[in-house]
């Protein structure tokens, strides 16, 4: 599972694509954890490459938006597919996780 | 212990009760299983006593107790079994909807619980569900202790989570239910239950774990269970979706979640209320062939954050009327060129064939699925509840 990440002023843009289901989810969780940094102050997932997300993957997702609170970083997903962002709606994760219609409206966010 | 074995072992259960009538109507309503050799009961009155049991003989294999007894409650009792034998399993009998204590007892370990006024058959079912239960989880430890293979413990975690689905249906004049699951290779955490209400009311669940395994396994079986009870105390769907997201927040290291549709019906007059957790949203089904998606109540997935409120809807289910619950295994079924199945193809096969009953319009769905995925690998549980009101 390949995450390809960027990283501006402390803000960590990481970028998966494909599907993540119940077959990937921990090896998702595995690469996430290792993108993220100690001194990163914010964190992005850009969604625009990712065409499927299982509740597996949700969990991946609630995870990190819990290790991120705790160690106070913030934390948003950006570029949602229509597909995928109805997986959030109908999980209702759409009222936990700050997401954001694209990188840049992600960015502004995480950086006020 | 393997598998094969299970059919022919003598399960040996202790039943803990004060109440001195339960030891006669115990071993002549189970006579047959007696007598075949697959259960052997023994008794004890109060917690004291079956401690005392439980040291003497170290055959047994699970507990069946009562709550309210003199000396020591059964609640206290459930704390001390594990500190005899850890594999023991235990299933408390408690006063109907009494939720406090059956928490209670799910925190201190219980499997599952049954009813007061004591329904044998009721009984009979749960003391079949541990004991298999008892059995999977034995070949998990077994497994574990040979570092099989990851693969076994997916195969362990399966057979527990067929052995939560209801084994038959509430059979009514006035409805029809029937439930099914293709289970995923690998993955998939779903399950459904049907619960017999007050009122001669239903109680309806498909549910959707987010993880697979073991643990998700256990946790599923944790959340059927606070299902269960919940629904037998509440009359009002959101109210249970409340109490069972809050129980299941209580030590979830795991961050597990699941989502679930809760619907009770009242075939008397029709009406069918409900409350989503993050579920898929079920899809009602006329008699005419035409559906439409139930309105959204925008509930979160349960385990996900304590302390929420879910939002319920009524409505009235017409005679012919046919509610279809069911997981994303269903509409996110993928074919070879990678789409998905979707909502609009599962009303199409009730446009082009109205149902004309609960069991077909299940059946149904699951070859639609097995057809339009045709040889794709399922990546999830293909799930679906079906309830249909009859009459008219």
């Amino acid at each position: 599972m390949d995450i390809n990440t960027e990283r501006e002023g402390g803000t960590l843009i990481a970028k998966t694509g494909g599907r993540v289901d119940g077959t990937n989810a921990s090896e998702f969780q595995d690469a996430l954890k290792g993108a993220i940094g100690a001194d990163d102050k914010a964190v992005i997932l850009d969604f625009e490459d990712l065409s499927y997300i299982s509740s597996a993957g949700l969990r991946v997702i609630l995870l990190t938006a819990k290790d991120m609170r705790t160690a106070n970083v913030k934390f948003a997903v950006c570029s949602l597919s229509q597909s995928v962002r109805d997986v959030f709606t109908i999980s209702g994760f759409d009222q936990i996780i700050d997401i954001h219609d694209d990188q840049q409206a992600a960015r502004s966010a995480v950086s006020s | 212990m393997a598998m094969q074995d299970a059919q022919t072992d003598v399960y040996k259960i202790l039943v803990v009760d004060d109440e001195p009538d339960l030891e006669p109507l115990i071993l002549q309503r189970m006579r047959r299983n007696i007598r075949s050799g697959r259960y052997a009961f023994v008794f004890a009155h109060n917690g004291v006593e079956a401690l005392e049991v439980l040291q003497r003989d170290t055959d047994i294999d699970m507990v069946v107790s009562d709550i309210n007894m003199p000396q020591m409650d059964g609640l206290t009792l459930l704390e001390q079994i594990p500190k005899v034998d850890p594999n023991i399993r235990s299933v408390i009998v408690s006063a109907y909807g009494d939720m406090r204590n059956i928490r209670t007892a799910m925190n201190r370990g219980a499997f599952d619980f049954v009813t007061k006024p004591l329904d044998f058959e009721d009984l009979q079912i749960t003391i079949e569900r541990t004991l298999t239960h008892m059995a999977e989880w034995k070949e998990a430890l077994q497994s574990r202790d040979k570092l099989v293979a990851i693969q076994n413990e997916l195969d362990v975690a399966s057979k527990i989570q067929q052995s939560i689905l209801p084994a038959s249906f509430p059979e009514s004049p006035g409805y029809e239910v029937y439930g099914n699951m293709l289970p995923a290779r690998n993955v998939g955490g779903d399950f459904f239950d049907v619960v017999l209400l007050e009122n001669d009311k239903l109680g309806l669940a498909v549910a959707d774990v987010s993880d697979k395994g073991v643990p998700a396994a256990l946790f599923m079986m944790s959340s059927r269970t606070l299902l269960k009870g919940s629904a037998i105390g509440h009359s009002a769907p959101g109210d249970v979706l409340s109490e069972v997201n809050d129980l299941l927040n209580e030590d979830n290291e795991t961050f597990m979640f699941v989502t679930v549709v809760y619907a009770a019906f009242d075939p008397a007059s029709g009406n069918l209320t409900y409350a989503n957790g993050g579920h898929n949203n079920p899809l009602l089904v006329h008699a005419d062939g035409s559906s439409e998606e139930l309105p959204m109540t925008g509930g979160i997935a349960l385990g996900v954050m304590p302390e929420l409120e879910y939002r319920q809807n009524s409505m009235t289910l017409a005679p012919g009327d046919t509610l279809v619950l069911y997981t994303d295994g269903v509409s996110e079924a993928m074919n070879s060129h990678g789409e998905e199945f979707g909502v609009e193809r599962l009303q199409q096969i009730f446009s082009d064939h109205p149902p004309t009953s609960a069991r077909e319009a299940n059946e149904a769905i699951l070859q639609a699925v097995s057809a339009f995925a045709d040889g794709t690998p399922q990546s999830d549980d293909v799930t679906c509840l079906v309830l249909r009101r009859t009459g008219g």
